[in-house]
């Protein structure tokens, strides 16, 4: 057993875990990607993936709803195995994706958007669900005629959240929500994730590059360096640690 | 006070449309007024005062009307920007008038050839309509960039798109009247037997409309390249033509038939180019496009090869033949036997088809499937994300294009009565193709206006011969340039919203703002 899984059981709250990755190796082609990763995340936690630059932190975002498939190793989701699954049915299962670089569709309206992601439901409480992402975020109300597309960057990533969960998700993968966004709309957006998580129990699986923000917000954090976790713990301690201190807080993102 | 204003806004409208018709008056006076005809003996001077004083007249009332509704300036002036662009519209105007009354007159078969000189005033009156549009609309433009004071950048550009707005909605409507009437209207003024060329090249352009809506699913709201899009067609042309030679089937049995083989054939086509994209799909699609046409040329047992197919049967309504037998069309109806009643039928029959197509895009683009369509078009991992299931939404996006291409193919054979091989070239795919994207992928009155102008456009300038190809080339490079997304680029949202926002293409792509 390598030493982040150790670490990992350690920190990780008793109970069954809402999602498990398990000794997952994901290849493109011939490279590897990941390398055996393992990882959970229990109801109601807010769990980060912090790493550099192609570390496959992403890579395993995109495995775990099947885009690329794992080739090794198990992921499992609410007791169910979802390794082989395709994409569109892990999606369904209350499982919401907001994609790397936010992913809106440019051309259609913001209620367009919504509407997508309402889609996979039966449409019942979508009046219901605009409010409430309407009370989340404000300013999608006063856009909702708008083009996704003349959106402002942070907008954008108000959109693909909100959007994601307009399909009433159980857990929220998010990647990197902060990519290219001002420090303030930043801290807006992880104020709105912080407060989904106390005032809903959302379960928040968080990949972002900006690691002093994310490891303040969330409850447990995980490090990745190419392809493997190798460091695991509560935010505060990981944010406490010399190695992360060096290694990703460098130059103050605070 | 208000009423003050508004009277003396209508003084000074009238003042200075006045201005603008003494312009007019002696810019016609020796432009229309007069013109030197051959006469025996050397040239004599031929005076039109008609056609000046209609002139001044509808100068006079078109600026009037500007003023008073469109403009509605505090005090208008005549010697402005405006007049110069008023200038320039009258004299489009006067040029799409000359034009239309020489070239129309002289197809139309009127003696003498111009209707200006012929004292036939339904074409006068046409025709003045026809000037009177132009120089509003130029003048409405125009006016519209100048009063937005935004003469660079996308803001004119959206001025006069919200100024044409009202247009945009009330567009379609008079199209489809327009269409309704059609073969009244060439009959009323040529004749049975002198429409009948026109009727053919209207179903025609109908027939391309059909098929560019057709294709527009696939390509403008799935945003999948298919180049080989003349293969359902062909599925569509053959499925009927040997189903009633082998099995003696009608067209209206056929029709359902056809679009269903056609629909499978584009699930069959659409299946192994699930992965792939872009100019890789395009290759494939262009190849099985070829594909079907070789096997239809080679398979002689089966498909008569190069020979064809002939002695399709014709449609009938409701089992009535249009034909001079005793239960023939003409006789139950008590009319004379002509051919063009045919003619008129398939243009009908055409035309409810087209329109059938656009209603259910239409409508389809409300429903879930439709909104899949479009969202795949924008971005298949999002799509994913989302939990769409992105291999059945390409499937149904083949097949739904593919079913109305086989719905058009089996039209196109009853109404030629023979096909061959030789209909489904490369060039039909390519030519439809370039309908929808000319027209801007996605959007419906861009096809009609597309189709209309290219193949219209294409069968009047037949006697220019290979130079109209040239041209047609030359035209898609310059609307290419002018308007990458095509001449209707703008994306109507499927959800009303209270306030309305065009918003063009152009201007959407991610990150800005």
């Amino acid at each position: 057993m390598s030493e982040g899984s150790a670490a990992a059981a350690a920190a990780a709250p008793a109970g069954e875990p809402l999602l498990r990755v398990s000794g997952v190796k994901t290849y493109y082609g011939k490279i590897v990607a990941l390398r055996g990763v393992d990882m959970e995340v229990h109801p109601g936690e807010i769990v980060t993936l912090i790493g550099a630059n192609g570390a496959g932190k992403s890579t395993l975002m995109m495995t775990i709803c099947g885009s690329p498939q794992a080739r090794e190793g198990t992921i499992t989701y609410d007791g169910l195995d979802i390794t082989q699954m395709p994409t569109h049915e892990i999606t369904r299962m209350s499982i919401a994706q907001s994609p790397e670089g936010r992913r809106i569709f440019p051309r259609m309206t913001v209620m367009e958007n919504l509407q997508m992601g309402a889609s996979i439901t039966d449409m019942t409480h979508f009046d219901k669900d605009l409010k409430r992402v309407f009370e989340l975020f404000p300013i999608l109300a006063k856009r909702k005629g708008q083009r996704g597309g003349t959106l402002s960057g942070g907008e954008q990533q108000m959109l693909a959240i909100a959007r994601a969960l307009m399909s009433r998700p159980k857990l929220l993968l998010l990647d990197e929500p902060s990519l290219g966004l001002a420090p303030l709309v930043v801290k807006q957006i992880f104020e709105i994730i912080h407060e989904l998580n106390t005032n809903e129990g959302l379960t928040v699986f968080l990949v972002e590059q900006n690691a002093y923000h994310a490891l303040k917000l969330a409850h447990r954090g995980y490090v990745m360096v190419n392809g493997l976790i190798t460091m695991s713990g509560t935010g505060r301690e990981l944010l406490a640690r010399d190695d992360v201190k060096a290694a990703y807080l460098e130059g103050g993102a605070h | 006070m208000s009423d003050l204003v508004s009277e003396s806004r209508l003084k000074a409208s009238f003042k200075d449309s006045g201005i603008a018709a003494l312009i007019t008056l002696a810019l016609s006076f020796m432009l229309i007024g007069m013109r030197t005809e051959i006469s025996i003996g050397g040239l004599a001077v031929d005076y039109r005062w008609a056609a000046v004083a209609i002139t001044v007249v509808v100068v006079f009332a078109g600026r009037m009307l500007l003023n008073m509704y469109v403009w509605r300036p505090e005090t208008p002036r005549t010697v402005t920007f405006r007049t110069v662009l008023l200038g320039l519209s009258i004299l489009a105007a006067l040029v799409i008038f000359y034009l239309v009354d020489r070239f129309l007159g002289a197809v139309a078969g009127l003696s003498p050839a111009r209707a200006i000189e012929s004292n036939d005033w339904l074409w006068i009156l046409l025709l003045l309509a026809l000037a009177v549009v132009a120089a509003i609309v130029a003048t409405a433009l125009l006016g519209l960039a100048e009063k937005r004071a935004a003469p660079t950048g996308p803001g004119a550009a959206a001025s006069i798109k919200a100024g044409l707005a009202p247009l945009g909605k009330w567009l379609p409507l008079a199209l489809g009247l327009l269409a309704v009437a059609v073969p009244f209207i060439l009959i009323e003024w040529l004749g049975s037997r002198g429409s009948r060329q026109y009727l053919d090249l209207a179903i025609l352009v109908l027939t391309y409309i059909m098929l560019g809506w057709g294709l527009n699913i696939v390509v403008g709201l799935a945003g999948l390249l298919d180049l080989g899009y003349v293969a359902f067609y062909a599925v569509g042309a053959y499925s009927f033509a040997l189903l009633s030679q082998y099995f003696g089937l009608g067209f209206w049995m056929c029709l359902p038939l056809a679009g269903i083989l056609a629909a499978c054939w584009g699930m069959i086509l659409g299946y192994p180019v699930l992965r792939l994209r872009g100019d890789y799909l395009a290759i494939v699609t262009l190849a099985f496009g070829e594909i079907i046409r070789v096997i239809l040329l080679n398979w002689y047992d089966f498909t008569g090869g190069p020979d064809g197919i002939s002695g399709i049967p014709r449609p009938t309504l409701f089992g009535i033949e249009f034909d001079r037998g005793d239960d023939g069309f003409a006789a139950l109806f008590g009319l004379q036997y002509s051919s063009i009643h045919r003619i008129i039928f398939l243009y009908y029959v055409i035309l409810a088809m087209a329109l059938v197509t656009n209603f259910v895009t239409m409508r389809l683009r409300r429903l879930p499937v439709g909104r899949a369509w479009e969202a795949l078009r924008e971005d298949e991992i999002a799509c994913r994300s989302l939990g769409i299931n992105t291999t059945n939404t390409k499937l149904s996006a083949f097949a739904t294009g593919a079913m109305f291409g086989g719905f058009a193919g089996s039209f196109f054979a009853t109404r030629q009565g023979f096909i061959s091989p030789e209909s489904f070239t490369f060039i039909e795919s390519a030519v439809i193709l370039a309908i929808v994207v000319l027209g801007g992928l996605g959007s419906q009155i861009g096809v009609v206006i597309a189709a209309v102008v290219m193949i219209g456009g294409f069968e009047f300038f037949r006697d220019l011969q290979e130079y109209r190809m040239l041209v047609f080339g030359l035209l898609m490079v310059i609307i290419m340039v002018w308007k990458p997304r095509g001449l209707i680029s703008t994306r109507k949202p499927t959800i009303g919203l209270k306030r309305r926002t065009g918003i063009s293409a152009d201007m959407v792509q991610e990150g800005q703002g």
